[in-house]
């Protein structure tokens, strides 16, 4: 009983945690809605964790919550490859700026021959 | 202007204030009627203002982006000046500039002429696992091509109009994409490659790497970078 009371609790903070931030503008609506998403799922999991058991039964796990640990460690490895894919877009784009920057410097001193 | 072209040799330097001004003297005094740009890869040292007192064309990335970055940005200022011919000499001074022009008389038959090393000229020598991968890069590049080319790492090479406007838009910044793969991708492109041999010289500045452990570590990425874009189509 007394767990179910921390994955309540956990869950409900964690859903708050997402609120703020989303109520702050401070996560793009692309990641809002994928980690709405995430809470809505673990809100009743965190109230009733024996939900997924017959879902578990159903695939041969013993007991829902190691599902709910597989799945939340599939789901992070996920998130975190389309992390590294984000960094790398990022990277090329932050490089394709600072290309442009030092050649519209370039071209500028050109125009105006030094002084 | 060489053999009719107007040619802008490309100089990628990072932090080479010890030997930037005698290279750009040199393509300057051996290539008169060039342009040199050197393109300062955010260096912390006196590169640009050393090179720009040299009598180069400078233009500077805000910070480092690796070699691949200094030479899209350097075929992107070749491109927009119309330029017909690029090459890339590097900043240390291993790369005689008097082998330039023979570059460019290359292009008349293909379209990235590439200055070779292992081809006849000079005796530069490598042993242990960095020749491995050198011998495996040019066994596949060689096939590829159709033709013998035994240094594909060289950084010395020329390109013709069509590819400066291609490298303007795609060149890789990883390592080894600025040689390797720039090659694998101009040569499914359909574009013809060749090489000239050329004796590379003892470095102005600085000192080469000879760890052995460093040397397997570059063998794991050449052979990377090679399963990598190979696979890409």
């Amino acid at each position: 009983m007394r767990l179910t009371v921390l994955t309540a609790v956990i869950a409900v903070l964690l859903l708050a945690l997402i609120f703020e931030l989303l109520r702050r503008r401070q996560l793009r609506e692309k990641y809002a809605v994928l980690w709405m998403i995430v809470g809505l799922i673990v809100l009743p999991l965190g109230f009733f964790p024996r939900l997924l058991d017959s879902l578990a039964k159903a695939v041969d796990v013993k007991s829902g919550v190691s599902l709910v640990l597989f799945l939340g460690f599939m789901f992070l490895l996920v998130v975190c490859i389309h992390l590294s894919w984000e960094a790398s877009r990022l990277e090329a784009e932050t490089r394709t700026l600072a290309e442009e920057v030092a050649l519209i410097r370039t071209q500028l001193s050109e125009r105006e021959p030094a002084k | 202007m060489i053999n009719g072209k107007r040619v802008l040799i490309i100089v990628p330097a990072w932090n080479e204030a010890g030997s930037i001004r005698d290279v750009v003297q040199e393509i300057r005094g051996e290539l008169p009627g060039t342009d040199v740009l050197v393109v300062d890869d955010g260096s912390d040292d006196d590169t640009s203002a050393i090179a720009r007192q040299a009598g180069a064309i400078v233009t500077r990335l805000p910070y480092n982006l690796g070699v691949g970055g200094a030479m899209r940005l350097g075929y992107k200022y070749a491109r927009d000046k119309g330029y017909d011919a690029a090459v890339q000499v590097d900043a240390d001074g291993q790369h005689d500039p008097r082998y330039v022009p023979k570059l460019i008389d290359g292009l008349d038959e293909a379209s990235l002429v590439i200055g070779a090393r292992f081809a006849g000229e000079g005796d530069y020598h490598v042993r242990g696992p960095r020749r491995w991968s050198m011998i495996m890069l040019a066994f596949v590049l060689s096939r590829m091509a159709g033709c013998a080319l035994t240094d594909t790492t060289s950084g010395f090479r020329a390109c013709d109009r069509a590819l400066i406007e291609f490298f303007a838009r795609w060149y890789p910044v990883e390592y080894l994409g600025d040689t390797v793969e720039v090659l694998i991708r101009v040569i499914r492109l359909g574009h013809r490659v060749s090489q000239i041999p050329v004796a590379m010289r003892q470095r102005f500045a600085g000192v080469p790497s000879k760890s052995p452990i460093k040397a397997l570590i570059y063998l794991g990425r050449a052979f990377l970078v090679l399963m990598l874009a190979l696979s890409r189509r």
